[in-house]
């Protein structure tokens, strides 16, 4: 148990301290790498929790594909990063306020407000003992027959947003030459060898 | 010593006002506005995966699949429409962005 605390406590300070240096970094590719940090601690806490598979799909996704397209991002504009810092301070007071109402308002939340014994009872879908079935097991008997249907919508919306993300970034650009491998193979000898007949000791 | 659903809570409830924070302290950086975001639909995920383990339902943890889906989508197409911005102006300040009228 105590472990379990030490590792909590490990993982939450972590991915909190990762979190503001990606909001407070000079540099927004040293941002792009502490977020991939507070994922990975985000990705433990989520196996401590015991959901084992969401932890894995977290590296995977966010950090496999969201962090890296981040960088890639970051890393491909050619932008004056000094520039973006400027108006930092100005807007410190204004979000540290509502920053500040915003965490004092959820503490009172989280701290008022308990959840009934009862509710463990009613969930429709309960957690299998682990003997019975692996978190990744459990989740897939659900997500594979009872929601189906917006298990297929999640895919849609992927399908949108590459289709969405190729449109946008793809351009034709005009005067690029290209090679038209059907014409070079369709070139006959008369188009492209001329012989001429030339006189002795003059020119064409 | 035992950490239950509060403990989780807190961590959530710290990274999404870290997140808030983000969106107004880098007002001309559309990047870590980006990045802001995705740290709040972290924050929300932790949330949904702590009741669900904690109130013993599947559901919770399923949705959290969803979420990161979108989560996904959305980074991508927030990408692609920076990256087309940038080819257009040749800068990422959101204050210039209101000069796109139509």
């Amino acid at each position: 148990m105590i472990i379990q605390a030490l590792a909590f406590y490990l993982f939450a300070a972590i991915t909190v301290a990762s979190g503001f240096m990606v909001i407070s970094s000079r540099n927004p590719v040293h941002s792009v790498l502490f977020l991939i940090l507070a994922f990975f601690n985000a990705a433990g806490l989520f196996v401590l929790m015991g959901a084992e598979f969401l932890g894995m799909i977290l590296v995977i996704v966010y950090v496999g594909a969201v962090a890296v397209l981040f960088l890639f991002v970051v890393m491909m504009l050619d932008i004056n990063f000094v520039e973006l810092r400027q108006g930092f301070l100005q807007y410190l007071p204004i979000g540290g306020l509502i920053g500040a109402i915003l965490l004092i308002e959820l503490a009172l939340v989280v701290g008022s407000w308990a959840v009934t014994p009862a509710a463990k009872t009613v969930g429709t879908d309960p957690i299998p003992a682990l003997e019975q079935a692996t978190n990744t097991h459990a989740l897939g008997a659900v997500l594979y027959t009872k929601y189906i249907y917006l298990f297929q919508g999640a895919g849609l919306i992927l399908l949108v947003a590459m289709i969405g993300a190729i449109v946008l970034t793809l351009r034709s650009r005009p005067g690029v030459r290209r090679q038209s491998i059907s014409e070079q193979v369709n070139r006959l000898r008369s188009d492209a060898v001329e012989i001429k007949k030339v006189e002795t000791g003059k020119g064409i | 010593m035992t950490i239950g659903l509060g403990h989780y809570l807190t961590v959530a409830a710290i990274l999404f006002t870290l997140g808030i924070i983000g969106i107004f302290l880098n007002r001309k950086n559309v990047i870590v506005i980006l990045m802001s975001i995705e740290l709040m639909l972290l924050a929300v995920n932790l949330n949904l995966v702590a009741f669900s383990t904690h109130l013993n339902d599947l559901v919770g943890q399923v949705f959290a699949l969803f979420v990161l889906t979108v989560a996904a989508g959305e980074a991508a197409i927030g990408l692609a429409i920076l990256v087309v911005y940038f080819r257009n102006r040749g800068t990422i300040a959101v204050e210039d962005i209101n000069m796109m009228k139509g």
